[in-house]
C-alpha cells in the first residue's frame, strides 16, 4: 500500500513540477523545477521496479548505518568542494583577472562567494552534523534509528536542498539573507527535511535502552530544533509568483536586519557550535577512551550556552538603525558567552587528563584536540570583537572573516576530520586507518594552512582599520577605499596559500580514508566487550 | 496594536526576563543537587557500553553491565 501511496506522490510532484518548468517567470525556478521533474520521474522509476517485490526483512538488533556512511562520503565529498571554491575566490580577490569574462554572471566573485559559505556550512557541517547526530543518537541510546527508511529520505533530501542552493547561488537566485540566500520553495523543501530529521532523531531518543540521555544528545537536540524556528522565522516571505522564485521578506527595515543576525549568528550558535560540541561530547571520550571529565560541567555548559547565545545577534548591528539599548544587550550576552564557551573547550581538554601522552601517537586526537584549542580562542575573540569599541576597528574588515575562519577551519573543520578518522574505520568494519602518517601530514597542512589565514585576516583587517579612520590635521581622511585595496594585496596571497593548504590536507585525507575502505585489513571478529580494556 | 507591543515588551523586560533567569539557575542548582554524582558518573559512560549493537529487548538494565573506567 504504502508503496503506491509513494508512487503516486512521485508521479505527481513529477508532472506538477514539468507544469510549473514550463509556466517558469525566470531561469532559476526553471531549471529547478526541470531537477525536481527529472528527480521525482528518476525515483518514481526505481519505486516501480521495487514495488511488488518480496520485503527484504529489516535487522532489528543492528544499527542502522547506511545513512551514517552516506552522510561521511557526503561530507568528505562537500568539504572538498566548498574548500575549493574558497581557494578560487580567496584568489579571484587577490589577482581579480581570475573573474573571467567568459564566467561572467555565473562563475565571479559575487556568484561563488555564498557558493563557498553554503558549500562548508550546510554541506560540508550540514553533513557531518547528520552523520554525528545518526551515530551518536543510536549508539548512546542502544537503540536503531526511529522511522525505517526516513532517516534515508532525510539524507537524500538534505543533499537535494544542497544541489538546489547551490544551482540557485550560481544562477542568481538568492534573497539576499546571508547564510538564508536559497528562495522560498527551497526553503520550504528544507523545512520539510528538517521536520523529518527532527522526527527519527526524537523517535530514536524516545525507544531509547538507556535510562538517560546522554549530553551529545542534547546539543544535537537543541540544534535540530533551533534551526528549525530559525529557518522558518527568517524565511518568512510571500513569493511573487508561484511560478517565479522571487519572494517578499514580511520584514523590510531594521526588522528584517534584527531577524537576520538573529538567525545567522545563532546559525553559528546552534549549527556550528551547538550541534559540532555534541560531536564533541561522543568522539572525544570516545577516541580518547575515557568518560568526559566532568559531567556536570557539561550539563552547565549546555543551559548556559543555550541561554545566553540566543541573544547574541545583534553585535553584528552596532552603530545601524537598531536601538543602543538592543545592541548593548547583544554584547553584553556575547561577552558572558565566554564563560560557558570556556567552560566547554577546558571540560573537553581535561577528558584527556591521565591520558596526555596519547597525543603523542594519535594524531586524531591531537585533530580534535586542536579543534578545541580552536574553539576557546575564537570564543574568546568573538566576544571580544563583538564589544561596540573593538568593532567600530573589526566591522567591515577582514579581520571578521578571520575569526570566522579560525572557528569554522579550526573548530568545526578539524573536530569533523577527527571524526572522520574514527567513523571510516567504525562503520566499514576495518582494523584501523590506512596510514596515520598521512593523518599527520594532514594535521599539519590543516594547522599551518589555518595559521597562515588566521594570521594575514588579522594583519590586513586591523590595517585596513585603521586606514579607513586615518585623518589628517585638517580632519580630511588620509586614505581612498582604493589604497586599502592595494596595501592587502600581499596578505590576500598568503590567505589564498593557507586555503591551498588546507585543501591539501583535506585530499590527502580522501586519499587515506579510501584506502581505508578498500585497502585497510577487515577487523578480526573479536568478542562482543561492552567496555573497552583499561 | 502597539497597546499590545508595549504589553508584550514590559512582561518580556520584567517577568520574563525574571522567569528565564529563575529557570536556568534551578537548572543549574538540580544539575549541582547531592546525590547527583552516581547518577552522572553512570551516564558518562554511555558512550562505551553498545558501541557494536543495540540492547536487546530483554537486556538488563545498564546498571549491571560493567563500566568503562572501574
Amino acid at each position: 500500500m504504502l508503496d503506491y501511496v509513494k508512487l503516486l506522490i512521485l508521479g505527481l510532484v513529477a508532472l506538477c513540477a514539468a507544469i510549473a518548468a514550463s509556466y517558469a517567470r525566470d531561469m532559476v525556478y526553471m531549471v529547478h523545477m526541470i531537477l525536481v521533474m527529472v528527480t521525482a520521474a528518476g525515483l518514481f522509476i526505481w519505486q516501480l521496479r521495487r514495488t511488488g517485490e518480496p520485503v527484504v526483512p529489516v535487522p532489528t538488533h543492528e544499527y542502522m548505518d547506511g545513512p551514517v556512511r552516506a552522510a561521511a562520503i557526503a561530507t568528505a565529498f562537500w568539504g572538498c568542494v566548498g574548500f575549493l571554491v574558497g581557494v578560487v575566490i580567496a584568489f579571484q580577490l587577490a589577482f581579480p583577472q581570475l573573474n573571467f569574462e567568459w564566467t561572467q554572471g555565473y562563475g565571479n566573485f559575487g556568484r561563488l562567494r555564498p557558493l563557498h559559505t553554503s558549500a562548508v556550512i550546510f554541506a560540508f557541517g550540514g553533513n557531518a552534523l547528520l552523520a554525528a547526530s545518526f551515530y551518536i543518537v543510536q549508539r548512546t541510546s542502544a537503540a536503531r534509528m526511529w522511522g525505517g527508511g526516513l532517516t534515508w529520505f532525510v539524507f537524500w533530501g538534505y543533499q537535494f536542498f544542497i544541489v538546489l542552493a547551490a544551482t540557485g547561488y550560481v544562477l542568481g537566485g538568492t534573497q539576499g539573507l546571508e547564510y538564508a540566500e536559497p528562495e522560498w520553495y527551497v526553503d520550504l523543501w528544507l523545512t520539510i527535511v528538517w521536520v523529518a530529521f527532527l522526527a527519527v532523531f526524537l523517535g530514536t531518543l524516545l525507544k531509547r535502552k538507556e535510562p538517560h540521555i546522554y549530553v551529545a544528545n542534547w546539543f544535537l537536540l537543541s540544534f535540530i530544533v533551533t534551526v528549525a524556528m530559525l529557518h522558518v522565522v527568517n524565511n518568512l516571505a510571500v513569493p511573487v509568483s508561484i511560478f517565479g522564485s522571487r519572494s517578499v521578506s514580511v520584514m523590510s527595515g531594521v526588522q528584517s536586519a534584527m531577524t537576520q543576525w538573529w538567525y545567522g549568528h545563532n546559525a553559528v550558535g546552534f549549527f556550528l557550535t551547538a550541534g559540532f560540541l555534541g560531536m564533541m561530547y561522543y568522539f572525544i571520550p570516545k577516541q580518547a577512551e575515557r568518560p568526559v571529565y566532568s559531567y556536570k560541567l557539561s550539563i552547565i555548559h549546555f543551559w548556559a550556552l543555550i541561554f545566553l547565545y540566543i541573544w547574541a545577534g545583534p553585535h553584528h548591528l552596532h552603530y545601524t538603525a537598531l536601538p543602543d539599548w538592543a545592541s548593548t544587550l547583544g554584547m553584553v550576552f556575547s561577552v558572558v558567552l565566554w564563560m560557558p564557551s570556556w567552560g566547554g573547550m577546558i571540560n573537553g581538554l581535561m577528558t584527556l587528563s591521565g591520558a596526555w601522552d596519547k597525543l603523542r601517537t594519535d594524531p586524531v586526537l591531537r585533530m580534535m584536540v586542536t579543534s578545541l584549542a580552536f574553539y576557546g580562542m575564537s570564543t574568546f575573540e568573538g566576544p571580544m570583537m563583538s564589544i561596540r569599541a573593538v568593532n567600530s576597528l573589526s566591522h567591515y574588515t577582514d579581520w571578521t572573516i578571520g575569526h570566522v575562519h579560525s572557528g569554522a577551519l579550526g573548530w568545526n573543520g578539524m573536530i569533523t576530520f577527527g571524526m572522520l578518522y574514527y567513523l571510516f574505520p567504525k562503520l566499514w568494519n576495518r582494523e584501523r586507518l590506512y596510514s596515520l602518517r598521512l593523518v599527520s601530514w594532514h594535521y599539519w597542512l590543516a594547522t599551518v594552512g589555518i595559521v597562515l589565514y588566521a594570521a594575514s585576516m588579522w594583519v590586513t583587517g586591523i590595517m585596513e582599520g585603521l586606514m579607513w579612520r586615518e585623518v589628517d590635521a585638517q580632519g580630511f581622511l588620509v586614505n581612498s577605499f582604493a589604497d586599502t585595496v592595494e596595501a592587502k594585496f600581499p596578505m590576500y596571497v598568503v590567505r589564498g596559500l593557507g586555503g591551498t593548504l588546507f585543501l591539501a590536507g583535506a585530499l590527502i585525507m580522501v586519499y587515506n580514508l579510501w584506502m581505508t575502505v578498500t585497502r585497510g585489513p577487515a577487523k578480526a571478529a573479536a568478542p562482543a566487550a561492552a567496555a573497552p580494556a583499561e | 496594536m502597539e497597546d499590545s507591543y508595549t504589553i508584550m515588551r514590559v512582561f518580556a523586560g520584567s517577568w520574563g526576563g525574571v522567569f528565564l533567569f529563575a529557570s536556568f539557575v534551578a537548572v543549574i542548582l538540580f544539575a549541582l543537587r547531592p546525590g547527583s554524582r552516581k547518577v552522572h558518573r553512570d551516564t558518562a559512560n554511555i558512550p562505551f557500553r553498545y558501541d557494536d549493537k543495540p540492547a536487546a529487548d530483554d537486556d538488563a538494565a545498564p546498571a549491571q553491565i560493567k563500566e568503562a573506567r572501574q
